[in-house]
């Protein structure tokens, strides 16, 4: 199915999703997260597989991003949660997709976007013990030379 | 950095008329076994690996230069090849591995990362910016990004050429 | 002893270190392991000792400058890295390139596929305890390949090739002579692994039935490339999302049947005799024309976002590109096989003895410099 298909697909079962203009990407409110994806893993369009969750350091908001696809069906979704500053937490879904464990983990270490109910919600890929979430426009570390631009 | 062994009654045999000539052949006999037996330790971290796993293969054959027993355990090794991008996490397990190596010990630092942190020197807060800055010193460094595996032979020769000129522990 | 004896003794756990220096781990990998005597009763992987930050320093490079980082991804099979990203970037910019580059890319692709997988047959035969001898079988076919690679680009490893537009040089004279030869000297050898390892009772022993990965906690898990493929789902994007000239070839997708280990070392093995077929008729439809680029090097896409896999001889690659319309990306996020793939270890392992950990990480190929990027 194509993207628009599967976006009027979610849209007859919920009706506060929209659609992003450029990009094709499903635009889902923070809460309704687990319901919609556990609409999207179970129902008829069977996305079995979260391939990635990425998190995008906008200014005012933290965009999370998950691409999904269905082994089956042979299609693809991205389904996007704008997260504004101050309130960066969302439900985890490591409990519908086992991959979603690690790279949430990687998500809250690059980012510090929290992830509730999460089984293990630790650093990954910096020592455990280390400052600040890297990814951010906003890190500064004193001992990092800038390249500079052309 | 090595200790060239002293050889037993080293003064006493340099009393007797031809003693000198016997102490300095000694240990250049020394010098010779400990240059023509390195042990190196498997400590490849990223590409570079690949390249030392390739000069220890059957087409350039460490193993002729004497150095081609990999051992993982550094209690058992001569020299450390350092080969790859260190990371702030892997800091701490570098230092403890030298610090384990029995003397006399070498090391080698294999490819531009692990000189001076390589192409990930600018624009990186996870990658330490070469061995030196952790404190270890290093005898040979090989750069090549990654170096071809006749470097890292020319490299360990010159290791080599290192321990046979080393000076004497009592001059 | 006998079991009246055995009842009386007490054990406990202990908890011990594996890695990050170790003869086998692939890599900087640290397994912390919880046993009780040689079982496993729970493993936790950690990693990041190879975190070198690429995300976080695209950011401050152009994607023509980039391109070398890619290579340092998964190193051993740097091509496959260049094109997955070249692609991407050439996605943003809705760019065609010439029929030549892609039949080149293809080439290079699959040759470079053929020297990955030898790497990992020949490392996971060392680490089954085959000590030496497949090892210096696989890297002596490795050179001849590395061979082709060092006239076409100039380097052993890290190829930096692919271009946004093309790729770095025309393939130069004589060379589909050299790459017909090796594709018939390799057919031959690929024949002696199968005699030699197959269906080598040690080997057998050693890996039949360890690390069963079943079908559905494989696709639960994302897991991809040949690891899917040896669990019995039959998914490859060459032909499944084709991209390139791959529809215009003929290959087969072999698929295992138990999702064990010896499952996933003979997908490799067929991987490879089907690589050969695809090298033989991409160099036979070969086309005319200038495969190297024509455009400037500086890019600059107009703000959109794009995710693009690539099917690597490690699984899946995807590359999320996010551009403002300046010449450095917004974001950059890498999406690698390895780490999905590791992820499943701890659910493999369970029950088994340590050196089944050894069998089983060597089988599920993963390689640090593409989990920790």
């Amino acid at each position: 199915m194509r993207t628009n298909e599967i976006f009027m697909a979610i849209k007859t079962d919920f009706p506060e999703v929209r659609q992003e203009e450029e990009t094709g990407a499903v635009i889902i409110p923070k809460e309704s997260l687990l319901k919609i994806t556990r609409y999207l893993k179970n129902h008829r369009l069977a996305f079995d597989n979260l391939h990635c969750i990425t998190a995008i350091d906008r200014t005012g908001r933290v965009e999370l991003a998950y691409t999904l696809y269905s082994i089956s069906e042979h299609h693809g979704i991205t389904l996007k949660i704008y997260l504004t500053a101050g309130e960066e937490n969302v439900a985890s879904l490591a409990e519908l997709w086992k991959s979603a464990n690690w790279l949430e983990r990687e998500v809250y270490d690059l980012f510090g976007v929290i992830f509730l109910n999460h089984p293990d919600l630790r650093r990954i890929l910096n020592p455990y013990d280390w400052k600040g979430h890297p990814l951010r426009k906003s890190y500064s570390h004193p001992e990092v030379s800038i390249k500079p631009r052309l | 950095m090595a200790v060239t062994e002293r050889i037993p009654a080293s003064k006493l045999i340099q009393r007797i008329p031809g003693g000198g000539v016997f102490l300095t052949t000694s240990e250049n006999i020394f010098k010779w076994g400990k240059a023509s037996s390195l042990w190196p330790m498997t400590f490849g971290l990223a590409c570079c690996a690949i390249e030392m796993i390739a000069t220890g293969a059957s087409r350039f054959d460490i193993d002729r230069f004497g150095a081609g027993v990999f051992r993982a355990s550094p209690r058992q090794c001569d020299v450390m090849i350092i080969a790859g991008t260190i990371c702030v996490k892997m800091n701490d397990c570098i230092q403890r591995l030298y610090a384990q190596m029995p003397e006399p010990k070498y090391v080698i630092a294999m490819g531009n990362c692990a000189i001076s942190g390589g192409i990930f020197y600018y624009d990186t807060y996870s990658v330490t910016k070469g061995t030196d800055s952790l404190g270890i010193p290093v005898d040979v460094f090989i750069p090549g990004c990654p170096p071809r595996p006749e470097n890292l032979l020319f490299g360990l020769m010159k290791l080599q050429e290192k321990i046979r000129n080393e000076k004497d522990a009592d001059k | 002893m006998n079991t009246s004896q055995t009842k009386d003794i007490c054990t406990e756990e202990f908890l011990i270190n594996m890695g990050p220096q170790h003869p086998s781990t692939h890599g900087v990998l640290s397994l912390e392991l919880k046993l009780d005597g040689e079982m496993i009763r729970d493993c936790t992987a950690h990693i990041g000792y190879l975190h070198r930050s690429m995300e976080k320093l695209a950011e401050n490079r152009t994607y023509t400058q980039f391109i070398p980082y890619t290579d340092r991804l998964d190193y051993v099979a740097s091509m496959n890295n260049n094109m997955g990203y070249v692609m991407a970037v050439e996605k943003l910019l809705n760019l065609e390139i010439s029929d030549r580059a892609k039949y080149i890319r293809v080439i290079a692709a699959e040759l470079n596929r053929i020297a990955s997988h030898l790497i990992a047959i020949g490392t996971f035969a060392q680490d089954l305890g085959a000590f030496a001898t497949p090892l210096f079988y696989c890297f002596r076919e490795r050179e001849k390949i590395i061979d082709i690679f060092d006239q076409i680009c100039g380097n052993r490893l890290t190829y930096n090739y692919m271009r946004i537009g093309g790729v770095q040089f025309d393939l130069p004279k004589g060379i589909d002579e050299k790459i017909k030869k090796f594709i018939k000297y390799m057919r031959s050898k690929v024949d002696d692994y199968d005699w030699l390892l197959t269906y080598n009772t040690i080997f057998l022993a050693r890996s039949k039935h360890i690390g069963l990965l079943p079908k559905d906690l494989a696709i639960n898990y994302s897991v991809s490339g040949p690891n899917l493929r040896a669990s019995g789902v039959k998914w490859d994007l060459r032909k499944d999302e084709p991209y390139l000239v791959y529809e215009k070839l003929e290959f087969d997708i072999p698929v295992g049947e138990n999702g064990d280990s010896w499952d996933r070392y003979k997908v490799r093995l067929e991987e490879i005799r089907q690589s050969l077929k695809i090298v033989e008729q991409a160099l036979g439809a070969l086309p005319e024309g200038d495969p190297t680029v024509k455009i400037g090097r500086i890019h600059k896409p107009s703000p959109s976002e794009i995710y693009l896999r690539t099917e690597n001889p490690r699984g899946e690659l995807g590359f999320f590109i996010i551009s403002d319309g300046s010449a450095y990306p917004y974001r950059l996020k890498i999406r690698s096989p390895s780490f999905s793939n590791l992820a499943v270890l701890p659910e493999l392992v369970k029950g088994l003895k340590i050196a089944d950990i050894v069998c089983i990480l060597g089988s599920l190929d993963i390689l640090m410099g593409e989990t920790d990027r």
